[in-house]
């Protein structure tokens, strides 16, 4: 008996050792973060030859590698102090750090095609604007039209395709049409023929975002998209808040002559109730020139580069 | 009648001494592990990667079991000696054979049962307290009876790997039986390149030998239902049947022939 613990406490201890040695390692050469990234297999008929009669856990595999990567490569980009704002448009070239995104999407998605949240989801993570995302509107509108050839009855991935195009590309003529084919599919709910002439007709509109973004709320399965969603509609929300005090500012510089110094000159004019907060309760900022904005410290900043009205007239950065 | 059964029942009882079972714990192991880790790993596809992982594990644990159970079933008894006062008993050499396919088949099936009951208490869990919103998002329920359908599908193709381990071990040793056995369970899910074999080849007699291996060897790709059941996705009832009739031919066919090759097998 006193051997048996003897021989325990001798392999717990060489153990004990390797781990040792190993995080000494690590600490001295520590891996360098390209080792992690990298994708040995990029074909899925090789690998879907290799998993044999497994090919559907090998997705599922390269979803949760695709998870990682994402929000690995997310966090890092956000912990860096350097990161560039997001481009107005999302269409402009980016930075490869999201490279393997599609990649992995593609594979998931060849080893099972009727991986619903890999597409849908796969499709967010690519438009997202950098460095929230890949900023790949169009790899994220391929790998959606690759789950409309694999599903056509799917008429989620046309609607996510249609989002794609008003939301990130804002080709409205585009998003309408998609929105037209996901209607068209039965069982589709009824709004989207409506969305798909509001959209060919006046291209964005904010209640039109609205209703998309709490479309996505509402079917959200995760905690993450409906976050996210929620993020939007308060953006949203900001957006019209912004809309109307500015509205109360410029009425005041057609009566004063000059923009008000803060949001007390506007309180003491009667023009608004108290400083104006925004839906996180942060206090809006008003700049010398008289324009309101979002405060940089909120948490919805920035705003989105949001869907114009076809027509309308550059919209100032807020 | 009586004899299949006392050899089935040996068998069955062998395999328990042998430790075989021991394998659930290590699937209860993988189960629960994996559904604590892939609920933080899969954004809302964890009922969905459970289901593909409990489905692929039944099938891979009941895989090694008729493998390398299937190939010691007959050589065991000779390298020990043991079939020698086997066969001075009234036991025809049919029916020992017979006697030890049914016994591994107990034990597969025994282990397949306890792995699928296991896999639905992982559901259960995963499923609980579940909104209704994310419920709605998942393409087939969590407790999805239809699970069973591939089940049933994965254990009727692990009863015809036993029957190919079992054939392979009546006249050749443990390591070639397990290779054999092997290489047929890969090529068997490949058939469907053998059928489209022209596509690739030019010459047509490569083709036509590619075409008959392709009805000669069996074809494991249409026990895979797994996908489809995941998805949701209904499985015809006459699908069931005629896959499950296919496998008894061929099994029934592995047996004759395993009995005629064991009848004749000479052990001095």
């Amino acid at each position: 008996m006193s051997r048996a613990i003897g021989i325990i406490v001798v392999a717990l201890s060489l153990l004990a050792c390797a781990v040792q040695l190993q995080a000494t390692r690590e600490r001295l050469f520590p891996p360098s973060a390209g080792d992690a990234d990298a994708m040995y297999l990029r074909s899925a008929e090789t690998l879907r030859r290799l998993s044999g009669a497994y090919t559907v856990l090998a997705a599922d595999g390269y979803w949760i590698r695709a998870l990682q990567y994402y929000g690995g490569t997310k966090q890092r980009l956000q912990a860096q102090t350097w990161v560039p704002e997001p481009p107005p448009m999302l269409a402009v070239p980016t930075s490869d750090d999201f490279s393997l995104l599609y990649p992995m999407l593609d594979l998931a998605t060849s080893l099972d095609p009727r991986f619903t949240i890999a597409y849908r989801f796969g499709a967010v993570f690519l438009a997202e604007a950098y460095p929230r995302g890949a900023g790949r509107p169009d790899l994220a509108v391929a790998l959606l039209e690759k789950g409309v050839r694999a599903q056509p009855d799917k008429w989620e991935y046309m609607e996510d395709i249609g989002f794609v195009h008003y939301w990130y590309v804002h080709n409205y003529r585009a998003a309408a049409g998609w929105f037209q084919k996901a209607g068209e599919v039965p069982g589709a709910p009824w709004w989207l023929r409506s969305l798909a002439a509001t959209t060919l007709a006046q291209g964005g509109d904010r209640q039109s975002s609205r209703v998309m973004w709490e479309a996505i709320r509402q079917s959200a399965a995760i905690d993450w998209l409906r976050q996210d969603a929620e993020r939007r509609l308060l953006q949203l929300k900001a957006l019209d808040d912004i809309d109307n005090l500015q509205q109360g500012v410029d009425a005041f510089v057609r009566t004063a002559g000059h923009p008000p110094a803060d949001w007390l000159t506007l309180v003491r004019a009667r023009m608004v109730a108290g400083i104006p907060l925004d839906p996180t309760r942060q206090p809006y900022e008003l700049t010398a020139q008289g324009r309101v904005r979002l405060a940089a410290s909120s948490p919805l900043a920035p705003l989105p580069e949001e869907p114009r009205q076809i027509g309308a007239p550059e919209a100032p950065p807020h | 009648m009586r004899a299949v059964v006392a050899i089935a029942v040996n068998v069955f009882r062998e395999s328990v001494r042998d430790k075989v079972l021991y394998n659930l714990v290590l699937f209860a192991v993988v189960m629960i592990g994996a559904s604590y880790l892939i609920g933080q790993l899969t954004a809302g596809q964890d009922v969905k990667i459970i289901k593909d992982l409990g489905l692929a594990a039944i099938s891979v644990f009941g895989l090694f079991i008729a493998v390398f159970i299937g190939i010691g079933l007959v050589s065991k008894e000779v390298d020990r000696r043991s079939i020698y006062s086997l066969l001075a008993k009234p036991i025809h050499r049919p029916q020992f054979v017979l006697g030890k396919y049914c016994g591994l088949t107990l034990t597969l099936a025994v282990n397949v049962a306890v792995m699928a009951a296991a896999l639905y208490a992982v559901l259960f869990y995963m499923s609980w307290g579940v909104s209704a919103t994310t419920a709605q998002s998942w393409d087939a329920p969590a407790l999805d009876p239809a699970l069973l359908e591939a089940v049933a599908l994965i254990f009727v193709e692990l009863m015809l790997v036993t029957a190919i381990a079992l054939f392979f071990s009546t006249f050749s040793t443990p390591m070639l039986s397990a290779a054999f056995t092997f290489g047929l369970f890969i090529v068997g899910h490949f058939s469907s390149d053998l059928r489209n074999f022209q596509d690739a080849v030019d010459s047509p007699a490569a083709a036509r030998v590619a075409r008959g291996l392709y009805w000669v060897l069996p074809n494991l790709a249409q026990f895979d239902i797994k996908a489809d059941v995941v998805h949701g996705q209904p499985v015809p009832v006459g699908y069931m049947a005629v896959t499950v009739g296919y496998a008894a031919c061929y099994i029934a066919m592995l047996l004759v022939i395993s009995m005629f090759v064991f009848a004749r097998r000479d052990f001095k």
